[in-house]
């Protein structure tokens, strides 16, 4: 099997696994002040430590949480507490259902938040909290991520930014983003899943979606899930961006001989992260061509991991502009470890599929 | 670190993981690492078919159905689920009732997610315990003479391990037209817990404390007749659009083989647990005349004993047993200094809840460490100069 799905989960880095593996033997709760709950508490705070560090982050502000769905949601209902929401238009399920009835930030058709409409939304009503994630999960667009953070600033307007693809693929400073929280995922940059962070610039308080406990200083209830923040740090300090740009040519490559084969790249004039390619096959549906794929070993994905099963149209898709190609495309995300042989197994099968497909389409 | 040291009896807090559902997760965290949401592709489809596996497994524990699991990231989460949830959903349906009815002994987590609720316009109520800690029936039915949305009341104490008896509440709650909900962190693979003879609406169960992993637990949500619940985290709109977020598969594959285990043990773990709290009750008891154990008239869970020493100070005495891991409390909240609230409800003064140490015993507690931990305590409480109070750990927050 090819694993080409990396912005579903990454494979799990072996420091990760290694980390993990050493956490479960801990045997205390990280709230116990015996030993036990002391050697658990020592895992837990070294992790927090290297989780801001490596995200440029104050220890305090980090928050840890069960993964990226529940980071996004506590910055929503923390920070848009009495403000106003407005949300780009290809930002993750997670953001947009925790900020319902939020105005949208449309993009342009490479998918990049219009920022001069940004300027305008903000300059037309009360305080708002604005949701930009770094890079798209679909297309891997990278955002204006600093340039939104300065018109924020400029309107009193705070930022949360979902930075979950963008961990670990490319360079991604809090402080240098002058965003006010970002949400990580530990599965996106080859942690164990079960495990993310809010990270947040100011220490601030925050009314915990999660109660009880007082964990997380009163930010998050719930014994934390050691094995998995564990894992989480170890591949946070693994994942470089330089070793993620290893990945442009394999990617180049497979966009090259997909367009050869008859396929239509969707956001390739942006700047992208360096593992995504987002292809359009005109007139075979996004479905059909991943269970070609599946067939033939090699797994990739139409939209998002959470709505694939439901072979929803992709709204980012379909915000850039792409018409019926939005149900015609399928992602391809190489994974930290993908080599020569993977991008040779999927051209392959990618020129085979098309052939087909496209002929019976035709 | 000398061999066997520390000796760990606080699995109340949180339980050592069970090798063999070490090695059931194993194979999850090298091999197989799809999401278990990328049903597309064959590497996500195995991810799924781990997590079914477990949901079934769970269900089996608490003889419910696999679809009636609601995984979440722990029992705090499913009680905070289990809570708001069916508040907030029975509100925007229009249901006048407004009243939530807990006791004092609950766990932090479930008394936080009833305040939470004062403040969207419900109508928390605290309800008190008998001095063995358990709820009077009759306590439960004259609060229920308000029309009552929902009640929830723990199967089993996290501090003192006093059995509630959740069927003839839930029966109570249910002749009130109320929901009944518990949180079975605790009892959950300790004792038998049958959702249907039972007649529970919503229960929660930690991974954690069965010998499973940290970071995983879920809530039982009855389907006939239906429990309605509004998600906390909407997103993806996994889990039936109850709890979103990707499904940490390797987590629950040894969720699922925890419980699978449990179901099978529980019996056998019982017995030898039993005949270790005989052991340790008996020496210390024999060293220290005057040991009370609390909720000593309750029905208990055999792995629980809560113990108030007649003159040492809990603190003093953990502070002289540096290699023996107890607890004067829930682990959440055993930073803070004031004595147990739990203990406080079943009338204790403060003195006596100071004096007070929880002891878990668990799996994996030898007959040595149940010596060791006996000889510990005695010689720390009989020993004339007295201990000085361990100083608050700078790592702990308030």
């Amino acid at each position: 099997m090819t694993y080409l799905d990396a912005n579903a989960s990454e494979p799990l880095r072996p420091a990760a696994r290694a980390a993990a593996v050493a956490a479960m033997a801990a045997a205390g709760n990280p709230a116990s002040i015996h030993a036990a709950g002391r050697a658990a508490r020592r895992i837990l705070e070294d992790a927090r430590e290297a989780i801001a560090a490596r995200f440029g982050a104050a220890a305090a502000g980090v928050v840890f949480t069960s993964g990226a769905t529940e980071a996004d949601a506590l910055a929503i209902a923390g920070l848009g507490a009495g403000r106003r929401l407005i949300v780009g238009a290809t930002e993750h399920d997670a953001v947009r259902a925790a900020a319902a009835g939020a105005a949208v930030l449309p993009v342009d058709a490479e998918g990049i938040a219009d920022l001069a409409t940004l300027d305008r939304m903000l300059a037309e009503g009360g305080p708002a909290l604005v949701c930009l994630m770094a890079a798209n999960n679909e297309t891997g667009t990278i955002m204006p991520v600093p340039e939104a953070a300065a018109i924020c600033r400029r309107h009193g307007a705070l930022l949360h930014v979902d930075a979950v693809q963008a961990a670990g693929r490319m360079p991604l400073d809090l402080a240098a983003l002058g965003a006010d929280s970002i949400a990580l995922s530990s599965h996106k940059l080859g942690g164990p899943m079960g495990a993310g962070a809010l990270l947040l610039a100011a220490d601030r308080p925050l009314p915990p979606l999660i109660a009880g406990g007082g964990q997380e200083r009163g930010r998050r209830g719930g014994t934390p899930a050691l094995p998995a923040i564990a894992g989480f740090a170890a591949a946070a300090r693994d994942a470089a961006p330089a070793s993620a740009a290893r990945l442009a040519p394999l990617r180049d490559a497979i966009e090259h001989a997909a367009t050869c084969a008859g396929a239509m790249p969707l956001g390739a004039g942006a700047a992208r992260l360096a593992n995504t390619t987002c292809l359009a096959l005109p007139g075979v549906r996004a479905e059909t061509q991943v269970i070609a794929l599946d067939l033939a070993g090699v797994a990739v994905s139409a939209g998002s991991a959470c709505s694939s099963g439901r072979v929803a149209r992709s709204h980012v898709l379909d915000a850039m502009g792409a018409g019926t190609l939005a149900g015609q495309a399928i992602r391809i995300s190489l994974p930290w470890c993908a080599d020569a042989a993977d991008m040779r197994a999927c051209i392959a099968a990618y020129a085979a599929m098309a052939e087909r497909l496209s002929r019976r389409a035709a | 670190m000398r061999p066997n040291r520390p000796v760990y009896l606080d699995n109340q807090a949180t339980t050592p993981c069970d090798p063999r559902v070490l090695a059931v997760m194993l194979p999850l965290f090298s091999e197989q690492f799809g999401n278990p949401h990328s049903v597309e592709h064959a590497m996500g489809r195995a991810a799924e078919a781990a997590t079914e596996t477990a949901r079934a497994e769970v269900a089996a524990l608490i003889g419910a159905e696999p679809r009636e699991i609601i995984f979440t990231s722990g029992a705090t989460e499913a009680n905070n689920l289990a809570i708001k949830g069916a508040a907030r959903h029975a509100a925007w349906m229009g249901n006048p009732r407004r009243r939530i009815i807990t006791v004092a002994t609950e766990h932090k987590c479930v008394l936080e997610s009833a305040a939470d609720l004062a403040r969207e316009g419900f109508e928390p109520v605290v309800l008190p315990v008998r001095p063995d800690g358990t709820l009077d029936p009759a306590v439960l039915a004259a609060a229920l003479a308000e029309p009552t949305l929902l009640v929830s009341v723990m199967a089993v104490n996290n501090e003192t391990g006093v059995i509630q008896d959740v069927a003839s509440l839930a029966a109570l709650a249910h002749a009130a037209g109320a929901l009944f909900h518990t949180d079975a962190a605790q009892a959950a693979g300790k004792i038998g817990l049958d959702v249907a003879g039972q007649t529970l609406d919503l229960v929660s169960i930690s991974g954690h404390k069965l010998y499973g992993p940290k970071g995983v637990g879920a809530l039982y949500v009855r389907r006939r007749p239906r429990v309605r619940l509004a998600p906390l985290l909407s997103g993806g709109g996994q889990e039936r659009g109850l709890r979103s977020g990707t499904l940490p598969a390797p987590l629950l594959a040894g969720f699922g083989a925890a419980c699978r285990i449990a179901r099978a043990e529980m019996t056998e773990d019982a017995a030898r647990i039993t005949g270790l709290r005989g052991r340790l009750l008996a020496a210390l008891g024999a060293a220290v005349p005057d040991l009370v154990v609390n909720g000593d008239h309750a029905e208990k869970i055999p792995g629980s004993l809560n113990l108030t020493f007649p003159r040492r100070d809990a603190a003093a005495l953990m502070a002289a047993c540096p290699d023996l891991c107890v607890s004067t409390g829930s682990a959440c909240s055993s930073a803070a200094v004031e004595p147990s609230y739990v203990l406080r409800a079943m009338g204790l003064d403060p003195a006596a809840a100071g004096r007070s140490l929880r002891i878990g015993i668990g799996r994996f507690t030898s007959p040595a460490d149940i010596d060791y931990a006996a000889a510990a305590l005695s010689a720390a409480h009989n020993s004339e100069t007295p201990h000085p109070v361990m100083p608050a750990s700078p790592m702990i927050e308030a």
